[in-house]
């Protein structure tokens, strides 16, 4: 696979395609698998992300500390705010839905992580919903998103351990701004400007979890993430540019996850888990945690 | 090589990879040790398994695999009941492995019937596991692949006799790791193979008179 979005979107240029094709291509050849056989297995995991988005919607999920859940069918449901009929409160409370199912130990797709799975799926069925678009053009997509997912696994880090919320989230945020940039008609060369706004929008962003569980913010941060993807979507396809290069702004995220103290990678130490009221519910709920079990 | 499907995958029951999608692959791994489901288990949990694993499901996803249920299984949520449900003897422990364990790992001892087995691993992130230590030997368990791990007398030949075994099975050797505790003690062998083995290659193994005992474990990942 590629380790630079530069040089696929180079390539897919050269040669008129797709960067969703040439990411076929690429995985077909580097497995020995054909084409056929990949795409059906994104359209497993297409299949996956809807049932959840759909399971999600119904407010009755809650995780294992109560912590979270019901979100969404409020968003759904619940009294009208400015931006209520758009496809981007449908994008938020699909997140929310996908991120609730997660908490509640429902099942989801790991896309890029099972902390940051919430966005892909809610800006890819959301918007094909909005513009009624075919499952075989919301694969495609799939397999844009994972080209630039293993572009930022090769580059930089994919683990909130590793390079906080930046890395699951954040990178979750640029695979569904590119992906969802080619579904909605862009260049390869707009895909790689909306991977880059989405990402820069969520450079330094720390992972902490109240209590080291997959919950708050987490649950928050993937409807969060959704909205910076949309931002970058909507900039990206009006023609914006962003001048520093795609890789260049990976490699940022990876750098900063790097140096990011050991409190923001997912140890519950430091953010929001180490506030007072962080603190006080993460106590109180792993305790009624043990109790029950 | 990052695959596509490494990305947008696994499908599986949150709410974490490491904490719950790996949990259960090595509850998985545990269970082949005693070839179906264990009558009794003690499961050591260390470091963050044991401090965030409930809040995690871990313990759930290490019951529901040596119950023989997948990371993508839906009953993983209510395995507990299910294993009360079932009278099955499993007791969970807090411990503290050697300093360089992996924060997230877990000692499993399965017993069915008179087998018996002590199993030490570690879920390495996004799903991933690996096995370290079996029975006492040192290992290198991924579960990517399906692996046949065996004891024998240190005998001259064992290698040889083996692989014929799996090539008259029609099985492809991918890896093949040997070792000892003393020359002379017992063989240890780990042998990752292409294809699943059959039953019938694990008891023609079984049946060489200086095998003490092997195992299939089957291939657990996505």
């Amino acid at each position: 696979m590629y380790r630079s979005l530069a040089e696929a979107i180079a390539d897919a240029e050269a040669q008129g395609i797709s960067l969703s094709q040439l990411a076929l291509e690429t995985e077909a050849r580097d497995q020995g698998r054909p084409v056929s056989e990949i795409r059906e297995a994104l359209g497993r995991a297409l299949h996956v992300m809807n049932g959840a988005v759909e399971r999600g919607m119904t407010g009755d999920l809650f995780s294992a500390s109560g912590l979270v859940g019901g979100d969404a069918a409020k968003l759904r449901n619940g009294p009208p705010g400015p931006l209520a009929g758009t496809p981007f409160r449908d994008v938020l409370a699909r997140a929310l839905a996908v991120q609730e199912v997660n908490a509640a130990m429902g099942v989801i797709v790991a896309a890029p992580t099972a902390g940051g799975a919430g966005v892909l799926p809610a800006v890819l069925t959301g918007l094909a919903a909005a513009r009624n678009l075919t499952d075989d053009q919301v694969i495609d997509a799939l397999a844009t998103a994972a080209l630039i997912g293993a572009v930022v696994a090769e580059r930089a880090s994919l683990s909130g351990a590793e390079g906080g919320c930046q890395a699951e989230t954040g990178a979750a945020a640029g695979m569904a701004a590119g992906a969802a940039t080619e579904m909605l008609g862009g260049t390869p060369a707009q895909v790689g400007h909306a991977t880059a706004l989405a990402q820069q929008g969520t450079l330094g962003l720390v992972c902490d979890p109240l209590g080291g569980l997959v919950e708050l913010p987490c649950v928050f941060r993937n409807a969060t993430g959704a909205a910076i993807a949309l931002a970058a979507i909507e900039m990206a396809l009006a023609g914006v540019t962003f001048a520093i290069p795609v890789d260049e702004v990976i490699d940022t995220m990876g750098e900063i996850g790097r140096n990011m103290d050991v409190r923001y990678r997912e140890t519950a130490g430091g953010g929001l888990a180490a506030t007072p009221t962080g603190r006080r519910l993460a106590k109180e709920r792993l305790v009624s945690i043990k109790r029950r079990s | 090589m990052v695959s596509l499907l490494d990305i947008i995958g696994p499908v599986m029951v949150g709410p974490s990879s490491s904490h719950t999608a790996g949990a259960c692959r090595l509850g998985l791994l545990a269970r082949c040790l005693v070839g179906d489901t264990p009558d009794r288990a003690l499961l050591e949990l260390h470091g963050s398994f044991a401090r965030t694993g409930e809040g995690h499901g871990t313990d759930k996803a290490l019951v529901g695999g040596l119950m023989g249920f997948r990371p993508d299984d839906e009953r993983l949520r209510t395995a507990l009941d299910i294993m009360e449900h079932e009278g099955l003897d499993y007791r969970f422990e807090k411990t503290t492995l050697d300093d360089d364990a992996h924060p997230n790992s877990v000692r499993i001892t399965v017993e069915r019937g008179d087998r018996k087995s002590v199993m030490v691993g570690a879920s390495l992130g996004a799903g991933r596991v690996l096995v370290t230590e079996i029975d006492g030997y040192a290992v290198q368990v991924t579960g990517n692949l399906h692996t046949i791990v065996l004891v024998a007398a240190d005998v001259k030949g064992s290698v040889a006799r083996i692989a014929t075994i799996l090539s008259d099975g029609e099985l492809n050797i991918a890896t093949l790791k040997l070792s000892r505790k003393e020359r002379g003690g017992d063989a240890f062998m780990v042998i990752e193979v292409d294809e699943q083995p059959s039953e019938a290659v694990r008891d023609a193994i079984r049946g060489l008179t200086w095998v003490k005992w092997a195992f299939r474990l089957d291939k657990v990942s996505a």
